[in-house]
């Protein structure tokens, strides 16, 4: 992956201390941005992404040569309108796609970090990005956005810096992850642990990758990301280019060559300790209990407008959880709107074309601009 | 906007904090906020009509006020309006008890069963009362629990809740409803507007 050319990267001199104690400094984020910042500064909005994604949210991702991951939301005239808006999306770090993370060199022993590298959170990764408004000089963004485990980083970061933003949208998320989601990063782990390739992390130096551990990672979550009645309706029992079952172990059946192939595309774009990382992350991630178990407390300093979207078929971050951060909300009288969108894509569908999510967004977006004009 | 959302508005004072309940599109909660500097909030059961709040850009959640009002602390809003869903709910007694928990002060309308056009048409035509404020039919209608202006009144005098406020509404004609005239306005009014506290 050679990709180093298409990456703009802010290096941060100001040392960062992580949640695990370690303290990085000289530190690079890799970031991306569309559309244009005005001159009083104020339609900036920054895009969080999720477990897999990366900076480049919307037109072609110049390293998979593909659209970028949220092209249905953002660009030119869609929900987040990047003919009005600043958009600012940065590559977490922990990931792979040239922000600081396990695929670097230590500086001080030259060797790539591997397992080495310091446990991150979701905390160090919004205090990590919080670095990007001072480097664009903005004051105060208009919105922080994000779905899943970019929701989480919403949260954190209006938790962390109440007055940096007017608004506020986390999307199909949850303010701490549950048994079932650690349950299941879980088994993702295990399948990229138990590849031999793995090598402790240190496949790096015999020049392999723990591919096949990597993709049946990516093939668990993939699932969760789906709805039953999705798969149903796309694959049901259809039978993959061929008349009969073969009694054998090939993909017989459409859904297992859907999934052999989303494993195979994924493993040549992400990297298998980058996965483990920031699965851990997001399994760490519990915002109440930063707050003694209070969530509200989280908010009680920010006077931002919040923007809580669920969709019907999410079972991985279920509508309920969102409406826990709703109601966190309300006890403590801020300003929360609240939709649950019918959609049968599952937790997806939030990077989907769903009509009435896409609408909802520009709306709520469009219209809090102008009240701020 | 229709007269009935016309004296809600009179009802409430300026830069005041208000929950809409069952906003629907947010009519009224537009004029609020437009007209009254309301600092005002939406609770919707409905997909496309919380969708129709944020086209207005309003501050609207999804949920039934049957179970989602107990999020709200004690008091926190200056007043609850509920207008035409009482008689919807499973429980329109707890619905009433959690508005005036959240609320300093309730807006209760309520469609009036006892309008003289309901009684006679039950009484004539011997089938379920059809009107402009009740057009649906017995199988379909959303109504669980109707009552009279009379019922609505007693109930809360029963409950010792407070009445500030009464109106009778019929067309375009607003009256003040008091305890010598509750039987006639019981009769010619085909809603009711109560301003209420606990």
């Amino acid at each position: 992956m050679n990709t180093e050319k298409h990456i703009k990267t802010l290096l941060i001199k100001k040392p960062l201390k992580l949640d695990c104690g370690k303290i990085i400094n000289n530190f690079p984020i890799a970031y991306e941005t569309y559309g244009s910042l005005n001159e009083k500064k104020d339609n900036a909005i920054l895009v969080f992404h999720a477990l897999t994604g990366d900076q480049f949210v919307t037109g072609l991702n110049p390293v998979t040569n593909k659209d970028g991951w949220w092209s249905y939301a953002v660009g030119p005239n869609k929900s987040i309108d990047t003919n009005k808006y600043f958009v600012i999306c940065s590559n977490v770090i922990g990931g792979c796609l040239g922000s600081f993370g396990p695929s670097h060199k230590d500086a001080e022993t030259q060797k790539i970090f591997g397992i080495n590298f310091p446990v991150i959170t979701i905390n160090d990764m919004v205090n990590a990005q919080y670095n990007l408004l001072e480097h664009f000089g903005i004051d105060k963004l208009f919105s922080i956005v994000g779905g899943s485990m970019g929701g989480m980083q919403v949260l954190q970061f209006i938790s962390n810096f109440p007055d940096k933003a007017k608004t506020v949208i986390p999307i199909a998320c949850t303010s701490s992850h549950s048994a079932q989601n650690i349950a299941f990063n879980e088994l993702g782990r295990q399948a990229i642990t138990a590849d031999s390739n793995w090598n402790e992390g240190n496949y790096n130096l015999q020049n392999t990758i723990p591919n096949k551990g990597l993709a049946v990672a990516r093939m668990a979550a993939h699932i969760t990301y789906l709805s039953k009645k999705g798969l149903q309706e796309k694959f049901g029992r259809k039978l993959q280019e061929r008349e009969d079952l073969k009694f054998g172990f090939d993909a017989d059946f459409q859904i297992e060559s859907y999934l052999r192939y989303q494993g195979s595309v994924f493993v040549d774009r992400f990297d298998a300790n980058s996965y483990l990382y920031i699965t851990r992350a997001m399994d760490y991630f519990d915002l109440a209990k930063q707050f003694n178990g209070n969530l509200s407390d989280a908010f009680k300093e920010t006077k931002a407008k919040f923007f809580v979207i669920s969709f019907t078929s999410d079972w991985l971050y279920p509508t309920q959880e969102n409406k826990d951060i709703v109601i966190a909300l309300n006890s403590i009288g801020a300003n929360v709107g609240f939709v649950e969108i019918d959609s049968d894509k599952g937790h997806d569908s939030f990077l989907l074309d769903v009509p009435e999510f896409l609408s909802a967004l520009k709306n709520f977006l469009d219209k809090s601009y102008t009240a701020t004009k | 906007m229709k007269n009935e959302f016309n004296v809600i508005a009179d009802l409430i004072e300026k830069n005041t904090r208000v929950l809409d309940v069952g906003c629907a599109d947010g009519v009224l909660m537009e004029f609020l906020k437009d007209n009254k500097n309301i600092d005002i909030r939406g609770l919707e059961i409905s997909k496309n009509k919380v969708q129709k709040c944020i086209e207005k850009g309003l501050t609207v959640i999804e949920g039934n006020a049957e179970f989602d009002l107990k999020q709200f602390p004690d008091k926190s809003f200056d007043y609850v309006i509920l207008s035409q869903t009482l008689q919807a709910f499973l429980n329109p007694e707890l619905v009433i008890n959690e508005l005036l928990r959240v609320g300093k002060k309730a807006i209760v309308t309520i469609p009036n069963f006892g309008y003289w056009k309901v009684r006679l048409h039950l009484l004539l035509k011997g089938t379920m009362p059809v009107t402009e404020t009740l057009p649906d039919q017995w199988y379909n209608t959303p109504n669980l629990h109707m009552c009279t202006i009379k019922d609505f009144v007693y109930f809360v005098k029963s409950r010792n809740i407070k009445i500030f406020k009464s109106l009778a509404l019929n067309k375009k004609n607003t009256s003040l409803i008091n305890s010598n005239n509750l039987g006639i306005k019981n009769l010619f009014s085909d809603l009711g507007i109560f301003l209420i506290e606990k």
